[in-house]
Parts: C-alpha cells; structure tokens; sequence
C-alpha cells in the first residue's frame, strides 16, 4: 500500500544511532508523500477560484438582479449553496487535506498510512464537489443552509471522511515520533466532531435519488440545523485551521509555538465550549428562551479560547516582526490570526440579544462570516501554500513581490468587502425599526434595499480585488512549479518508535498508555463535542411532545408541498426569512410574530438567516394569486425598484405529479398525519385546488395551465402563516 | 413558552444543569492540571517537534 511497504530497500536501509541514550538504535528511512500534498493544494486553489467566482456572481446579482440571467441555474438562490458549499467544502476543505497531509506526516514522522486510501482520497472528495455543484446549480437540495447536499452525496460525504480519518489515524499509529503535537490534537477533534455534525444533521426520508426531507420538522429541525451550523464553523472552518496554524506558524517564523500549555487549554475548552453556541443564531425566534440563553453564554465564554489561541499564534513571532515587513507568508499569517481575533470577538458580540435584535437578518453576518472566510481561511490558507509550494518543489517562490502585492489586494479587498455590509447592516436595520411619530413603520421594505444597493455595489468590488490577489498567487505559483520539479517521495529518516517494553516493569503501563493516546484522544474529543450535543438535543427532542399545539395548524396540501419544493429548489430561503420574530416593527410590518407550534410540519424548516427581501412567515392572503403570477414573472412590474430575480421557467415547466406518492408517503413516515391511504388520492385534490387558483388568476385576465409550476407555488405562497388567521376566525385561544 | 414548560417531564431536571457544568469544570481543571505536570523539558521537546525536519 505504502511506499514504505513496497520499497523493503528503504526500510532496511538504516544507520545505527549514535544518541548515548539509545545505544543501536538504528534509523529508518521512509519517504514522504508530497504528491497527494501537490494535488490537495491544486485542488485548493482551483476550487478557491471557482467557489470565490460563484460568490462574486452572487454578490453582483444582489446588486444587478440582471446578472441572474433569467436562467435557473444562474440565479442567486441557487449560486449562492454553489458558493458557500464550494468555499467551504472544496477550498477550505482541500486546503484542510491538504495541510494536515504535509504536517501530519512531518510530525508524525511516518509517511501516510496508505497510498491507496490518499488517493481515494483525493478523487472522491474532487467528484464529490463536482456532482455537489452540478446537483446544486441544477436545483436539488435540501435547504438547509452548507448542509445542501442531497442525500446521496451526503452519504458519499461521510465514506469519504471515514476515508480520510483512517488514514490519519493509521498514520499517527505508525508514527515514530512518542508525543503527538497539538496540531494533531485538532485535527482529531475535526475529524471526530465534523463526522457527527454532518451524520445528525443529515438524517433524511428520501422520496427520489435526489429529493429528500429532513427528519426533523420546525423547531427540532431549526436548532438540530444551527448546531451543525455554527459547528460547521467551529470545526471546518476554524479547529482544523488552528491545527495548521499551530504548525505553519511556527515553521514560518522558524521558531516554536509561544506557549505550548496554552495551545492544549485551548484545544479542550474551544471543543468543549464550541460546540453549545449553535442556538445564538436562532435568538428570538421560536425556539425555546432556555436554548437561545445557553447558545449566549457558551458564545461569550468562546472569547477566552480563541483569544488565547490568537495570542498564541502572533506572540509566536515575537522577535520576528523585523521579518514580517518583509516575508508575505508571515503578513498573510498576522492579519489571518488577526481576522480570526475580530471574528471570535465579534461573533460572541452578536450572540448577544441586545446586539443580535439589530444585526440579525441584516449583512452583518454576511460581513461578519466574511472577516473570517476572506481573512482568516482564506489568508491562513494563502501563507501555507506560499510557504509550502517551493518546498516542496525543491526551488524558490518565483516572485515575492507578486506575494507581497497579493497580500496588499486581498487586505483591500476584505476592507472593501466588510465595511460597505456594515454600513448596509446598520442603516437597514435601523430604517426597519423607524416609526414616524404617528406610530406608522417610517419606510417600506423596498426602500431600505434601494438605499443600501450601493452597498452591494461596493461589497462585489471588494470581492473582485480579493480575487485578482488570488489569481496573482496561481500564476505565481504555476510559474514557481514550472521552475522547480516536485519531490514526490521526500526522503527522511528516524528512528522507530520502541513498541515492547515488557521488561521495564512500571513504566510498561505509562508506554502503553501513550502508544494508545491518538484513540483516548479521539474517545475524549468526542466526548467533549457530544456533551453540548445532547444536552441541547435531549430537551429539544422532548420539545415536540411539549410544544403548545396549535389546533388549526394542518399538513400541507399536496399541491402546497409540490409548492413547497419549489421553494427549497429555488433557495428561496437564502433572501427570505420565515420568522417573525416578536419586535414591534416585525409584527407592524409583516403581521403576528410567529409561534412554535406552526411549523410542526416543516420538513425541513425554512427560518432563513438573511432578509435580502422580506420576510414571508405571513406572505399568505396578503395579495391576491394575480400578484404572485406577475411578481414571479417580473418583480419590478409589482415592485419597483425590486433586486429580485425573474422566474421565467416556472411558467412553463410542469408538476410533476407523480412525485406525489412518494411525497406523500415519506411526510407520512414522518408523523404528518395525512389520512390513511392518502397518497393515491393526493394527485385528485392537486387538481382541484390547481383549478381554483387557474380560476382565479382568470378573473385577472390571466390563463394558465394548472400543472404548471407557478401554480404550486401561489398554493404555497398563500397558504403561508395563515393557519394562525384561521384560529383566530373560529375564535379558539392561541396556547 | 417558559424554560420550566420544556423541562418539567424530565425526571430529576435539576441535576441536569449541575451535571454540565461540574464535567466542564473537571475538564478544564484537569486539561490545566495535565498541562502544568508536564515538565518544562518535555514541554520545550514537544514545542520543538514542527522544527525538527
């Protein structure tokens, strides 16, 4: 499997050790693996530029609704999934692999476990994220925020980790080096902690190959979604590049980590504390007020962990700040360790209720996971790459002036990129709040997105300068391959780690206690990430025995589900929200703010994070279907000025019905509770109520056919939020 | 929609929240005690560990 394995010469080739301490020791040579290494940095920075393209084409379609081309898969419901899974899964994630396989093996002293399993590796992961963006841009999700992927794929997603977690592991129990360094430490923590995130957060009742709904409904869904959420962030975005930092870092600066005590209180506080957080992205939603308060707490008491990472990293150039003026990789390292300081300050900031009623819904967020994307991954990645390459290729960066100006667009361009959404963030915020003083809401929504459309503007040339720096960096990293040759079995030797200690008595049990640590580790890591997941899953999934049922709320009809589905499809999710939450401006401007009990059948649920548009919790019955029929063919004719996109194709592609079935049946399995044997019948009550909205779209002098799609989704659009007006009309008290 | 609804059909509710924060506590008291066993020479070999190439 390995080279090790199938070269026995370079096995038995060996030195004796002249250490006093281990008289005849003999050394081993062994080769290090930089082709997969090469590969998962290609892919990096391909993928970097694909997933950073895909954003830069939403962000601009935000501000031009004509960039969305009329066309499906260029419009931003469905581009933005494409950028936020591609940035995350493909760039960081690849920049990830592509870290711990060079520093593993480094520290480890040992070449990867398997060469067959690096390589499987490496090309699943590659066809994994081209089929994620090809289903994506062709509409197949399941709507819940960088957890998209369909069913099938999430399921290639976890063989893939389980992939790469035993070649990690089986690396560092060959290992010939007894410690293992606190970088390993975090990628443990990822592995463990990423693999039981996406397995929860997944769990789905498939009705096609590539359709499928949530196992979680409403509330249960909502918080099980934001753990995985926020931990997404914590440990893919953020563990696993503390790991690399611990180990860039130091080689970078050629002189070792501040203080190591610090890095391991770091380590087991940051995954202890972490992964509670989750619910600060829900604050005064319908979740229960105990959940939100937790997600507060655990998130102001994340600043101490991460703060004292960042001291860590930058105090780690103490000395050598005469170097930082000159050396690219080390700027790139301090304004990554920076960022990474202003976000983890800044997010506990907007956990906090006061702070989140303003910032919530609004680009703030959008600036804030962009502090940390652009500088922090995006910069922690530049540096490893720029430091990494000419090693690797046995030659020198081929231009560190190219760097050093790289470095220059790409700080400019987060500048660009964050402070024209904070100043969109506050301003909207505040005109949404705005009461004249006759205790009328002061401005439309549509006025609010008009003033801040500069904005948008601004934030995509911010993006554009940060991608210019990034293809600086490919060309001078192509001509810097093409100047070297890559050493693609770097030799090394150590001597091996002494497995037998019987006869020492004593210390035999402390060895052994040592050479089993990576599994302690991993049992510990994941006991730690598991105690905030169930002592927030437990109540919540006793939630829905306890949620005050409200007797009026009723599944979905069938053509409201084929709506429905639509909507997921088209990510209407990523502009509108579905969560009035109780503030006197919400329920001025969009109507009752919403309850617990009217989304037990909301599989999946579709809170939504941002208000690009307006909230549509109590869209339904507000406007006639007529409305909808032109809004969704052309927004601007309905509102003026409107940034969303048209939807052509949905006049003239057909439902299909015979979809129904399996629809039906898996809501059944479920708990909704459609009547018995309902799943044949569904198909004749579509057509009725599709007759019905035909009949009244024809009274506006507007002729459709009821199969076509609009038609759904009017049944949907006017059913939203209006189980709670129907209560209020049969004069039964709310719970 | 208070805390106490969402909690009070679990049996012995109370120690739930004391349960938490006592494990979290032991981790870190533990995590700091581990730490500062450690002698200042392993500490300076395993700090050294990403240098030596």
């Amino acid at each position: 499997m390995s080279l090790e394995k199938n070269q026995p010469s370079a096995t038995t080739e060996s030195s004796t050790l002249s250490h006093s301490a281990n008289p005849g020791i003999q050394l081993e040579t062994f080769y290090y693996d930089n082709k997969t290494v090469k590969l998962f940095a290609y892919a990096t920075l391909f993928w970097g530029l694909v997933g950073m393209t895909a954003g830069l084409w939403a962000a601009f379609s935000i501000a031009y609704p004509q960039v969305n081309l009329g066309w499906a898969p260029t419009t931003f419901g469905r581009m933005r999934p494409v950028h936020t899974n591609a940035v995350i899964f493909a760039f960081v994630g690849n920049a990830i692999f592509c870290g711990v396989y060079y520093s593993l093996q480094r520290l480890c002293k040992a070449r990867m476990w398997s060469d067959r399993l690096s390589k499987i590796h490496f090309w699943g992961w590659q066809a994994l994220i081209l089929l994620g963006a090809i289903t994506l841009w062709a509409g197949f999700t399941q709507g819940k925020e960088y957890a998209e992927l369909e069913w099938p794929l999430d399921i290639a997603l976890t063989l893939l980790w389980v992939v790469f977690g035993a070649n990690m592991l089986g690396t560092i129990l060959k290992r010939r080096v007894q410690h293992l360094y606190v970088a390993i430490w975090f990628y443990i923590g990822t592995w463990v902690a990423v693999a039981m995130l996406h397995i929860v957060n997944s769990i789905a009742i498939p009705t096609s190959f590539l359709n499928s709904y949530s196992w979680y409904a409403g509330v249960q869904d909502a918080l099980v979604q934001w753990w995985y959420g926020h931990n997404a962030v914590a440990f893919f975005l953020t563990t696993p590049f503390l790991g690399l930092m611990y180990y860039f870092v130091p080689k970078a600066a050629n002189r070792p980590i501040y203080s190591y005590r610090w890095s391991i209180i770091h380590f087991w506080s940051l995954i202890f504390i972490y992964i509670w957080a989750g619910p600060h992205h829900l604050l005064y939603t319908a979740l229960p007020e105990w959940a939100q308060g937790l997600g507060t707490v655990f998130s102001i008491m994340l600043i101490a962990p991460s703060w004292g990472g960042m001291l860590n990293g930058l105090l780690t150039l103490r000395g050598a700040w005469d170097r930082v003026r000159e050396d690219a990789t080390l700027k790139f390292m301090v304004v990554a360790l920076t960022c990474y300081g202003m976000a983890t300050f800044e997010g506990p900031m907007l956990s906090l209720k006061s702070v989140n009623a303003i910032s919530h819904y609004t680009d703030w967020t959008i600036a804030h996971v962009h502090v940390g994307a652009l500088g922090w991954n995006g910069f922690l990645a530049f540096a490893m790459l720029y430091w990494m390459m000419p090693k690797i290729f046995n030659t020198k960066l081929y231009s560190k002036k190219w760097a050093n100006t790289h470095f220059w667009l790409g700080t400019l361009g987060i500048i660009f990129y964050v402070i024209p959404l904070y100043t969109a963030a506050l301003t909207q915020s505040l005109m949404w709040k705005k009461f004249t003083p006759e205790g009328i809401l002061q401005y439309q929504f549509m006025e609010t997105v008009t003033t801040i459309q500069p904005m948008y503007v601004l934030r995509g040339i911010g993006g554009l300068l940060y991608i210019s720096g990034l293809i600086l960096m490919i060309v001078n990293l192509v001509k810097t391959v093409r100047s070297g040759k890559l050493v693609a079995n770097e030799e090394s030797q150590a001597a091996p780690l002494p497995k037998n200690y019987e006869s020492h008595g004593k210390k035999e049990h402390w060895h052994r206690w040592i050479e089993r640590r990576p599994v302690q580790l991993t049992v510990l890591s994941l006991i730690a990430v598991g105690i905030g997941g169930i002592a927030e899953m437990v109540p919540t999934f006793l939630v829905k025995s306890n949620i005050p049922t409200i007797s009026s709320v009723k599944p979905y009809t069938p053509l409201e589900l084929h709506g429905r589905n639509i909507y997921i499809r088209e990510g209407c999710y990523t502009c509108h929200s579905q969560m009035i939450r109780p503030f006197r401006d919400e329920v001025a401007r969009y109507g009752e703010y919403s309850k617990a009990g009217e989304f037990v059948y909301d599989h999946p649920f579709q809170w939504g994070s941002k208000r690009t548009g307006p909230d549509l919790a109590r869209i339904g019955g507000k406007y006639p279907d007529s409305w909808h029929y032109n809004h969704m063919l052309d927004p601007t004719s309905m509102t003026s000025g409107s940034l969303m996109p048209s939807y052509p194709w949905l006049f003239t592609d057909r439902i299909d019905k015979t979809k129904t079935y399996s629809m039906i049946k898996a809501m059944k399995k479920l708990g909704v509770p459609y009547p018995a044997g309902y799943e044949n019948e569904a198909n004749k009550d579509i057509d009725k109520q599709a007759e019905k909205i035909k009949q009244s779209l024809a009274k506006d002098k507007i002729k459709v056919s009821k199969n076509d799609e609009i038609v759904a989704l009017i049944a949907y659009l006017q059913r939203m939020g209006t189980d709670i007006k129907n209560e209020k009309k049969e004069g039964s008290a709310l719970k | 929609m208070k805390f106490i609804n969402y909690l009070k059909d679990i049996h012995n509710v109370q120690i739930y929240p004391m349960i938490t924060l006592l494990l979290f506590v032991t981790i870190f008291i533990l995590a700091t005690i581990l730490v500062f066993s450690k002698s200042k020479k392993t500490i300076q070999e395993i700090k050294q560990l990403p240098l030596e190439d």
